[in-house]
This record gives C-alpha cells, sequence and structure tokens, in this order.
C-alpha cells in the first residue's frame, strides 16, 4: 500500500442540480497537503473553491448536491463515511473558520458559550472545565482580559476580535486540518495581517495543515506553501507559492497577479483587471473555460482554446498547468522586466 | 434593561393618552347629536333633554373630555349634570344616583348601565376563548410549521402546507357553524358548547370551550404553521448554522439551540399582537356559538349607536394592544442580547 499524503483529495466533483440543469460547482479537482503546511486556493466568487472545501467537512450533506471522487484524510476516505463518524470528525479533528465572523457566530449566544459548545461536542467535561479551556484558548488567540470577554456577546466584539474568537473556537480541539475561507476578507488591512500571523503561529504550534481560501493574492504570497488557482470549478494552475508567482503558466494566474495593486508601483500605473466575467457553470464552455477572457489564445495554433478542453499537465516538477499555450514564458517574459511578479515574489522570497 | 422599560412603559402612557383623545374627538366633536342616539327608539323632547343631563351633553366637548378622564381616573357620578343630581337627592332618590368607580368608561343609556359593568361581564368569555384558542395556534401550529420545515419538500411538508390552504380559504362562520351542526347536532360527537364561567368548575368552562375555541384557532393555527416554516427555513440557512454543524454538533442541537431559537424570535412579536387582538372580541366566532362576549358587545354597541360602550370598547382593545407591545418588547429584549445590551 502506497503512503497517501495526510490529505488528498482525488477527483473531486461537486454538481448542484436546479430546474435550469446541472450546475458543476467543482470538475475533477484534485490537490493533497501535509500537516504543517498551508494550500492557498485562489480564484473569483464562484469559481468552487468554498463548495468543494465545504464538501471536505460533509456541509453539503444537508443540501441536495451530488458529490463525487475521494476525499482521504488521514488514511479515512471522508465521502463514504457515516453522517455519525463524520460529525465525530468536524470541530475535531477538522475545523472551519469562515469570512464573515460576525454572521457566522449566533446573535443570541456568548462567545465563550460557542466556543465551549465546540470542545464539548467532542469531550467529556464539564462545563466549568469547558470553560476554563475556552478562556485558555481566547487568551492564545489574543483576546486581552478574556476571563471578561468570554461573557460578551458576538456583537460587543470588534471585527477583528471576532475573527480571533472564530480562530479560538475551530482550534479548541487541536484539528490536523483547519479550511480557512477568506478569513481575512471582512478585516481592515491592518487587521488582516494579524490574523494571518495569528494563524501561522498557531499552524507552527499545532503543525496543523491548513487550506486556505482566497481572492488576494497579497494574503497567499504571504503565508502559502502551495498554491491551487481555481477557474469554473476546475484547476487551472497548481504548484508552489514561488512558481507560481514567478512563473505563472496560465493566462489567468497571470491575470490574478496583475489585479494586485503595489505600493512600489508608481502612482500612474494602471490596475489591470480581467475583462469580462466567469462563466456560467450551469453549460460550461465546450474549450478551456478561460478562452472569452483570454488575451493570449491568439498564440495557439487551430482555434484549440474554443473548441477543446485543455488537460491538466505538468511543466516541471510539482507544477501543473490546464493550458494550451505551447510556451508559457510569454506570461512572464524575463523575469527583470514584469515587475508586479517580482514584487509579489520578493514578498515570498523575504517570509 | 431597567430604563428600557421605563421608556416603553412611559411612551405607552402618552400613546393611551392620544388614543383615548382621538376617539373622543372622532365621536363627540362631529356633527350629529350623540343624545340622540343614547335616547333610543321613543324619543320625546324631554327624554332627550334628560338624557342631555344625564351624560353631559349640554356641556362643551371640552368640558365632556375632562369629565371623561377624570371617570378614567378617580371615577363618577351620573347624572352628570350637578343641579339635576342634587335634585335627586333633595327628592330622596338618591338610589337613581349612578356611581361609576374608576377607571369609569362611561354610562350607557340604551342599556341602562355602566360600560364598566357591560364590558366586566363579557369579558370573561372573550378571554376564557382568546387564551383557549391562542394556547390551541401556537402549540399546533408552531410545532406542525417546525415539522414542515424540517421536511422540507418531503410530503409531509406538502400535506401540511397544502393543509394551511384549505384551512385559510375556509370562512370562520363556515368551521363554526359546520362544528355546530355537524359535530355537535348531527353526530353529537361533542356537547352543545355553551359558555360557562370558569367559577361553575373547569370541566365545563373547558368543554363549553372546545369547539369555539378550535374554530378561532383555525385559521390562526395556518397562519402560524406557515410563517414557523418559513422562518425555520430562514434561521437554518444562517451562516452561524452552518458554524454549528462545522463544529461537529448533533443535528438536533443544531437545529433547536441555534435554529429554533432565532426562528422563534419573530414569532413573540407576532403571537403578543395578534393575542392582543383578538381580546377585543372574535366578533364570529362570538356570533356563531352565541357567546356573549366583547365582540358581540361591540356589534349592538355599534347597531345601536351605543357611543359610550363603543369608545369604552376601543379604549379597552387599544390599551391590550399596547399593553402586549410592551410586553414583547420586554421580552424580545430578554431575547435578544443585541436590544438588551444597546447602551
Amino acid at each position: 500500500m502506497t503512503t497517501r499524503p495526510f490529505l488528498s483529495v482525488e477527483n473531486l466533483s461537486v454538481q448542484f442540480p436546479t430546474p435550469d440543469g446541472l450546475v458543476k460547482a467543482t470538475s475533477g479537482l484534485s490537490y493533497s497537503l501535509e500537516r504543517g503546511k498551508t494550500l492557498g486556493i485562489v480564484g473569483e466568487s464562484g469559481s468552487g473553491k468554498s463548495v468543494s472545501s465545504s464538501a471536505l467537512l460533509g456541509l453539503h450533506r444537508t443540501s441536495n448536491a451530488l458529490v463525487s471522487g475521494e476525499i482521504w484524510f488521514d488514511g479515512t476516505e471522508l465521502l463514504g463515511l457515516p453522517e455519525n463518524d463524520m460529525r465525530q470528525l468536524r470541530g475535531n479533528n477538522v475545523a472551519m473558520i469562515f469570512q464573515d465572523p460576525l454572521s457566522a457566530m449566533h446573535p443570541y449566544y456568548t462567545v465563550g458559550d460557542q466556543i465551549a459548545e465546540a470542545y464539548r461536542a467532542h469531550n467529556e467535561v464539564t462545563k466549568k472545565e469547558a470553560r476554563v479551556r475556552t478562556i485558555e484558548m481566547l487568551s492564545r488567540v489574543g483576546i486581552p482580559q478574556p476571563d471578561r470577554r468570554v461573557d460578551d456577546y458576538p456583537h460587543q466584539f470588534s471585527g477583528g476580535m471576532r475573527q480571533r474568537a472564530m480562530i479560538a473556537m475551530a482550534l479548541i480541539n487541536d484539528p490536523a486540518l483547519l479550511i480557512a475561507d477568506e478569513p481575512t476578507t471582512a478585516l481592515d488591512v491592518t487587521v488582516q495581517a494579524q490574523i494571518l500571523d495569528l494563524l501561522q503561529d498557531l499552524q507552527r504550534e499545532f503543525d496543523t495543515a491548513i487550506i486556505l481560501i482566497t481572492h488576494d493574492l497579497g494574503v497567499i504570497a504571504e503565508v502559502a506553501d502551495d498554491v491551487l488557482v481555481m477557474y469554473a470549478g476546475r484547476a487551472v494552475e497548481y504548484g508552489t507559492t514561488k512558481q507560481l508567482l514567478t512563473r505563472p503558466a496560465m493566462p489567468y494566474t497571470r491575470g490574478l497577479i496583475d489585479s494586485v495593486p503595489n505600493v512600489n508601483d508608481p502612482l500612474d500605473r494602471k490596475l489591470h483587471p480581467i475583462p469580462g466575467n466567469p462563466p456560467s457553470l450551469l453549460n460550461p464552455h465546450t474549450g478551456c473555460p478561460f478562452f472569452p477572457r483570454c488575451e493570449f489564445s491568439h498564440l495557439v495554433p487551430d482555434n484549440k482554446c474554443d473548441t477543446e478542453l485543455p488537460e491538466l499537465v505538468a511543466i516541471s516538477p510539482g507544477h501543473l498547468k490546464r493550458c494550451h499555450l505551447p510556451d508559457a514564458s510569454v506570461l512572464y517574459g524575463s523575469a527583470n522586466d514584469y515587475t508586479p511578479v517580482t514584487a509579489i515574489a520578493e514578498r515570498t522570497g523575504t517570509r | 434593561m431597567a430604563a428600557y422599560v421605563v421608556r416603553r412603559v412611559l411612551v405607552a402612557i402618552v400613546m393611551l393618552f392620544v388614543m383615548a383623545f382621538t376617539v373622543f374627538a372622532l365621536f363627540f366633536a362631529t356633527p350629529g347629536d350623540p343624545a340622540l342616539t343614547s335616547c333610543g327608539k321613543y324619543c320625546t323632547p324631554e327624554k332627550l333633554e334628560g338624557v342631555r343631563q344625564m351624560l353631559g351633553y349640554d356641556k362643551p366637548t371640552t368640558y365632556q373630555y375632562a369629565e371623561f378622564v377624570k371617570g378614567v381616573f378617580v371615577g363618577r357620578d351620573y347624572p352628570v349634570n350637578d343641579a339635576y343630581r342634587e335634585a335627586l337627592i333633595a327628592n330622596g332618590n338618591e338610589r337613581l344616583i349612578i356611581h361609576c368607580d374608576a377607571p369609569c368608561l362611561g354610562y350607557s343609556q340604551r342599556q341602562a348601565s355602566t360600560v364598566n359593568e357591560l364590558i366586566g361581564d363579557a369579558a370573561p368569555a372573550t378571554f376564557s376563548l382568546s387564551v383557549a384558542a391562542f394556547a390551541l395556534w401556537i402549540v399546533v401550529g408552531i410545532t406542525l410549521g417546525i415539522i414542515a420545515a424540517v421536511n422540507k419538500g418531503k410530503w409531509l411538508d406538502r400535506i401540511l402546507v397544502g393543509l394551511t390552504l384549505v384551512v385559510y380559504a375556509l370562512p370562520v362562520f363556515f368551521i363554526g357553524n359546520f362544528f355546530l351542526q355537524y359535530v355537535s347536532i348531527k353526530w353529537q360527537l361533542f356537547p352543545y358548547p355553551r359558555y360557562a364561567p370558569i367559577t361553575d368548575g373547569i370541566g365545563p368552562w373547558f368543554i363549553g370551550l372546545v369547539l369555539p375555541a378550535i374554530t378561532l384557532a383555525l385559521f390562526f393555527m395556518a397562519a402560524y404553521v406557515r410563517f414557523t416554516r418559513a422562518f425555520v427555513l430562514e434561521a437554518m440557512s444562517e451562516d452561524y448554522i452552518r458554524t454549528a454543524r462545522a463544529k461537529g454538533l448533533p443535528s438536533r442541537q443544531v437545529l433547536v439551540k441555534h435554529g429554533l431559537r432565532a426562528a422563534l424570535t419573530p414569532l413573540v412579536t407576532m403571537a403578543g399582537l395578534d393575542f392582543a387582538v383578538l381580546l377585543a372580541g372574535a366578533v364570529i366566532t362570538e356570533s356563531v356559538f352565541n357567546y356573549q362576549g366583547l365582540g358581540l358587545l361591540a356589534v349592538r354597541a355599534n347597531q345601536d349607536q351605543d357611543l359610550p360602550v363603543l369608545i369604552g370598547l376601543v379604549l379597552v382593545a387599544g390599551t391590550a394592544v399596547i399593553v402586549a407591545n410592551i410586553i414583547v418588547d420586554i421580552l424580545y429584549a430578554y431575547i435578544d442580547p443585541r436590544v438588551r445590551l444597546r447602551k
């Protein structure tokens, strides 16, 4: 028996039957992750990044989603797991933090109550023991006066403190895998950095594997070891952070890099948004899903981008792309004359 | 929290004053002679004058309003005219003077009784009916609503939602008459419903209430099944439900502790106000079952243009709604910490 990675997602597809037809939220997604490492999943809204991660926790089970593929977590296949076993894993071995901590917390219960609930769901402890543990966790995530704030309600916390509390809730059972779904999107920039630092500290301490879902390449550059770029429910590029940011091999990845503003840029540099909108997941394009928005498709002969879906192929060890472009170097040119890439890459290098 | 309650109560008192003034102004400061409507069918000029003196309708409206407010707080005597009253005492007819204790709502010449007595006689029937119907529709309506929500899209949900539509479509007088004609008289499944005061014993009181209470409750029950279903479904789609599930809580705990707690909050507001409205009398149900309650009293007062009774009923109904509002607000603060802990 070959040893599987700690987390291995294989050929995962998530589809939703609707009156208008089958919505293919995720198609044939594969990735893997080891303990102590961070995988960044990047993509626009509706690219399937959140849906695929919810499937890891079995949160799709109350919806009418059709899920196929395999999810191997620490030697267990999760998709076929009975609901009760899955529930034992949820919040215990696999935990999740969400984008908007205000709506993700129940307004009628105290922060402490909601954190302690996660602890008591998986441990035979008294209320008092759970409370002690909760205060300890609040203190560890940097909430001042945790023994008093434990009795506050979510609306009495600031946005950053709420996200810290969510992290405390997610980490209270020392999960081996943490899924962070846009954990900093709803926060101020200064608070964003604090939260990312906190996540990294806790990751080192607990050797947690983290899946970080975001649309912000700046965040990815700062914390991710590997990056998976998703477009229209498919992986379009997958590799180490350094590979993707310095040698993007798919025009969409390059577009994402171009969209990141940088303080070192001249003031009059225009931002380069990607033109157009993400495609419908209801009737996917037969060719490359990115074709209608791609600026480089004219470099591919025989109109292949329009007619044929590219396979995910390796261009160097560990670096996969889904693109017909024969020579990806047109996307970054020589490293010196392409500033946005090098700027982000420099930030990666300083980690 | 205490400041919140005090503020709500003060606002309520102001509202009651405004309401009393508006009602009074509408009935007495408009064209038409209020004495004429109190005088009755065989009215003579002498009798009309007597009614005026008796009820004080010969005085300016402002004076009448002042007397009315005074009556509410300290009580008053009829006839209103002082000379008239003194004459009665001088003639040894003191027993003809009618004392109306605070809160005096007026005197009905037509029914030869104070409004307080009329309302006091009718209130127990209406109150019993309202409480029984309320308990029934809250318990059954909310339970079925939760069951429908949990089974959303399945046959049980479809049947429940379909049934609510049927019940909605059936008028109250139809349901009431059906119970009366068929369930009670023809099939003899249930004794003929007749209101018995609770002082006659819980048993007779309860048996007399069952059919009217079901009649009254069915419509609200159907509405509450639908509302509860919608509120539960809405709550269960909230982000914090996803969080609760992501924590690995058992689905029952997710539903009860996280979902229902949020879903039932808006129902508190609705239930409080619906109940308060019922206290003013369920006209059709009371008519069908011949319950001598506030609803029938209001119907009769309307037919007779019995202004003192109408004003009294409006005030009682308004007070019920305002008091219910305060109770709902306080309950809400108790339920929702965001209201309670507001600065």
